[in-house]
């Protein structure tokens, strides 16, 4: 059986009067992870507000992703974050909710330009494991009216509370977006371009590197025409150290290639565990080294995927380096056995222990998710 | 504004505690004698005052650590200080408090060109960062107009903006990293140089939590490259209306600004007669900023000239060169002196959604008369985030009471039309007990529960944004 709210109050009610665990689902595009009654928030669906003059859009937090992208370009505006869909990495046959995006906070490659999805965040209604029903931020872009509790609910996996609407701040989409690409460049060198690409004036909103056979470092912008005219060139002059610069206008190359990468389809349909690593982008090279996988990098080397035989303890292999690993695609006895997220230290454990005592005290939403 | 009543028990423990702080500070780095106190008695939002307990000025986060820990032990309430311009009392103390000052602290610790960023210890003045990085041609963002005077960390505890948080986001958006050090002492680092932080996101609610959670004694900042030059047009028009009508029209066609700062009648006055800046005379006015290379910052202001245009300007002033841009930007850059010149004021920071641009100036004009007290609007246009500033006389009896009565309906409209108290400035002790006109008391539960976890004794600056009838409970128990 799975709980179907209709409405806040409803949810509001059941999560009162549960008796047990709820595992609460967006589109069901990630395997539950918990244990216990289903919960579904598909019924608080639909856009509740919209302001393309004021750069603002609010939705309850069952909306399909997919609703709030043709909404927004349709008066040509987009979520600044790119948010990915995961749906065919992770084999699930659901399409993301924009509740379960701001739940795992998940954000795509623009992100180093235009933040995460918890930068986009303004605001959000959730009710916690009391029952109790919280607003918090709302709907302008400038607000430090109280703790900023939107961004602690960015991320928490459903843990803390179940959202039932998010605002965000949105962006024009770019008129035009072109993308450059060098090929042949090892990790260490393709770093080093994105790095010094990313540290140029030229606005890159795309910095990725696919090695393989003919490995390729990818590279992207938007904005005006002209202005995208301007620095592809201004960039291909700054790359050309690194090696022969392709420049490619043809938009659905450019979109076929980020949508290829920010949905982590290079490792979609093969087999093995996934792992997503954050790191300082110079440390990513020597990472993805250690980590003995196939690999490819996002975020100018800071974001790693790592592909992985199924079972590897990848946090072991990296060590040292300062940063995290998040095992993403893998199966049940290998989260349990390596954990989903990366261990806190113990001071900022007992942290994020105390919060969850206090929004859930009966410890019943999503238990162990982000055990 | 009514502040708690110091604890008798601190207060008659003075000497023990300062000589507890004296044995693990250095030399001169505590400070009692009440003639110096009083240096720590208010912030930039004057109108309150009381010296602290005690001062303590410590160099390194070890002896933050150490103070606070002594501090939690003894009871000792703690107020942490960055420059003390907060305009929200966030740094008033009470008289059984002791305030920590960061302004020793102010080294950079590092600095990552290759990863695009750097740490600093948070006394460190907010332009003194992009100093740090600028003769590479990187810069830190966030821009608030006190940014020769503000500090790191009063900008991480207040998440400051600045005028061009339309495009590059506020601190919250440009932080990646914090050495956070909680009341009890504890060494906590939250984020870094990597992007994203693994769990829950403490460093987005430790942002903006008002120095109320923990002292933040170190920073890890994201630093971008510079853009290769700027511009500014200034566009005048006959009514606000149609100056709101248009920031909507050009954030509709595409075009994303660094800055769009809207001015009304009283505020172009005054600061045209301060400033000598030559502003037009009209009833408001835009200054709107791109940024770019010459080609893109013509194809970017082409545009909004034309969007421009279709609103019958009566003034559209383009900057031919760095001195045509200085000068439109004086004004606008000298309005809280300009308004200063003419009298005493209070400064407001309501955020409305920008729709409702016209109705909530046409509100404000009709209170200024119901009050008796002027008005001057400035404020950043594209995202919202109004400063009316309220002119009164502090000398006059009664007229700060008047102003302050008027500046809470202005709030409580921008709250009323969908926006929010506090765009950028803080609650602090100025907005606190108007939280609950924005927020239900299960809104400000949820808020003080995060408070409970990380200063379970509520000694950390806990007479601030919560007001005090809902934080007492709490406050009482520690
Ligand atoms: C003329 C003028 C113009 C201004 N313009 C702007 C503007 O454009 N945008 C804007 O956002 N603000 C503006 N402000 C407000 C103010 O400058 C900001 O709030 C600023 O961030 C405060 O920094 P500070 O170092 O002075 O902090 P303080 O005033 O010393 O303290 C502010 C708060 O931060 C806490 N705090 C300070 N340091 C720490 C720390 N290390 N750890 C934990 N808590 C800490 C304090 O307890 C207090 O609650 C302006 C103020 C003035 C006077």
């Amino acid at each position: 059986m799975t709980l179907h709210p209709g409405t806040e109050t409803e949810l509001a009610h059941m999560i009162r009067e549960a008796g047990g665990p709820l595992a609460v689902r967006g589109g069901g595009t990630r395997s539950p992870g918990a244990s216990g009654e289903a919960l579904s928030t598909a019924g608080l669906r639909g856009v509740t507000l919209y302001e393309p003059g004021a750069l603002t859009i609010v939705a309850r937090a069952g909306t399909p992703l997919s609703e709030i992208r043709d909404t927004l370009a349709a008066h040509g505006q987009h979520l600044p974050f790119e948010p990915p869909e995961m749906g065919g990495l992770l084999g699930g046959s659901g399409t993301s909710t924009i509740g379960g995006v701001v739940a795992t906070n998940a954000s795509g490659p623009r992100r180093i330009q235009a933040g995460a999805c918890r930068d986009s965040l303004i605001g959000v209604r959730f009710v916690d494991g009391t029952g109790a029903v919280v607003k918090n931020g709302g709907r302008v872009m400038k607000n430090v009216t109280g703790y900023d509790l939107a961004k602690l609910m960015a991320g928490s996996h459903g843990t803390l509370g179940v959202l039932t609407e998010v605002s965000f701040k949105v962006l024009p989409a770019p008129a035009v977006e072109a993308g450059l690409v060098i090929e042949g460049l090892d990790d260490a060198s393709a770093q080093k371009a994105m790095a010094a690409a990313l540290g140029s004036p030229f606005e890159v909103t795309g910095a990725a590197h696919l090695p393989g056979d003919t490995p390729r470092t990818l590279l992207r912008i938007g904005g005006l025409a002209d202005s995208v005219a301007y620095r592809s060139g201004r960039l291909k002059d700054l790359m050309a150290p690194f090696g022969p610069v392709t420049i490619v206008t043809d938009a659905d190359a450019v979109a076929d290639d980020w949508r290829r990468i920010r949905d982590v389809a290079p490792f979609a349909g093969r087999t093995g565990d996934v792992w997503r690593i954050s790191v300082r982008p110079s440390d990513g090279p020597q990472v993805a080294g250690r980590s003995g996988g196939d690999v490819f990098y996002d975020w100018g080397g800071g974001l790693i995927w790592a592909l992985v035989p199924e079972g590897t303890d990848l946090r072991a292999a990296i060590g040292d380096i300062r940063g995290h690993a998040t095992l993403i695609r893998a199966s049940a006895d290998t989260r349990d056995r390596l954990g989903t997220f990366h261990p806190e230290p113990a001071g900022v454990a007992t942290l994020t222990a105390g919060l969850r005592a206090k929004f859930d005290p009966r410890g019943i939403l999503n238990a162990g998710v982000m055990a | 504004m009514q502040m708690p009543e110091p604890s008798a028990a601190v207060l008659a423990r003075k000497a023990e505690i300062v000589a507890g702080l004296r044995r693990i500070l250095p030399e001169g780095a505590v400070i009692d004698d009440p003639a110096e106190t009083r240096a720590y008695e208010c912030d930039a939002l004057t109108a309150y005052r009381c010296p602290p307990l005690a001062a303590v000025l410590p160099s390194s986060t070890a002896e933050v650590a150490a103070v606070l820990k002594h501090c939690n032990a003894h009871g000792v309430p703690v107020v942490p200080r960055g420059a003390g311009t907060s305009l929200a009392g966030g740094a008033l103390p009470t008289s059984d408090a002791v305030i920590l000052g960061l302004a020793k602290m102010n080294r950079v610790l590092e600095t990552d060109l290759e990863n695009r960023f750097i740490r600093v210890e948070t006394g460190r003045t907010n332009l003194s960062v992009s100093g740090a990085v600028e003769a590479e041609g990187f810069f830190y963002a966030p821009d608030p107009s006190s940014q020769l005077a503000c500090a790191i960390g009063g900008n991480i505890a207040m998440n400051s903006g600045g005028a061009h948080c339309l495009k590059y986001g506020v601190t919250t958006n440009n932080l990646l990293g914090v050495t956070l050090v909680t009341m009890a002492g504890e060494v906590l680092e939250i984020g870094g140089a990597h992007l994203d932080a693994p769990g829950l996101d403490l460093l987005g609610v430790i942002c903006g939590s008002e120095g109320q959670l923990g002292i933040v004694t170190e920073a890890t900042l994201r630093i971008l490259p510079k853009p290769e030059g700027a511009r500014p047009v200034l566009i005048g028009f006959s009514s606000n209306e149609v100056a709101g009508a248009c920031v909507s029209d050009i954030i509709k066609a595409g075009v994303l600004p660094v800055a769009i700062e809207f001015m009304d009648r009283p505020c172009i006055r005054a600061t045209d007669a301060f400033s000598g800046a030559g502003y037009p005379d009209c009833e408001a006015m835009l200054i709107v900023e791109v940024e770019g290379s010459e080609a893109e910052i013509a194809e970017q202001l082409g545009l909004i000239l034309q969007i421009a245009r279709r609103h019958d300007p009566v003034e559209l002033r383009e900057a031919r060169d760095a001195d045509d841009a200085a000068r439109i930007w004086l004004g606008r850059k000298s309005a809280f002196g300009a308004m200063g010149q003419l009298n005493d004021y209070i400064c407001l920071d309501g955020t409305i959604p920008v729709s409702a641009l016209p109705q909530v100036l046409k509100r404000i004009g009709e209170l200024s008369k119901e009050f008796g007290l002027d008005v001057a609007n400035v404020f950043h246009a594209g995202d919202g985030n109004m400063h009316p500033l309220i002119l009164f006389d502090a000398n006059k009896p009664g007229d700060l009471e008047t102003c302050e009565a008027m500046g809470a309906e202005i709030l409580k409209l921008c709250v009323e039309v969908g926006g929010c108290l506090t765009g950028e400035h803080g609650v602090g002790v100025e907005k606190r007990d108007l939280m609950n006109v924005q927020f239900d008391p299960a809104d400000l539960e949820a808020q003080m529960r995060v408070k409970d976890v990380f200063d379970p004794a509520w000694l950390l600056n806990a007479a601030k944004v919560f007001p005090l009838a809902a934080s007492d409970a709490r406050r009482r128990v520690a």
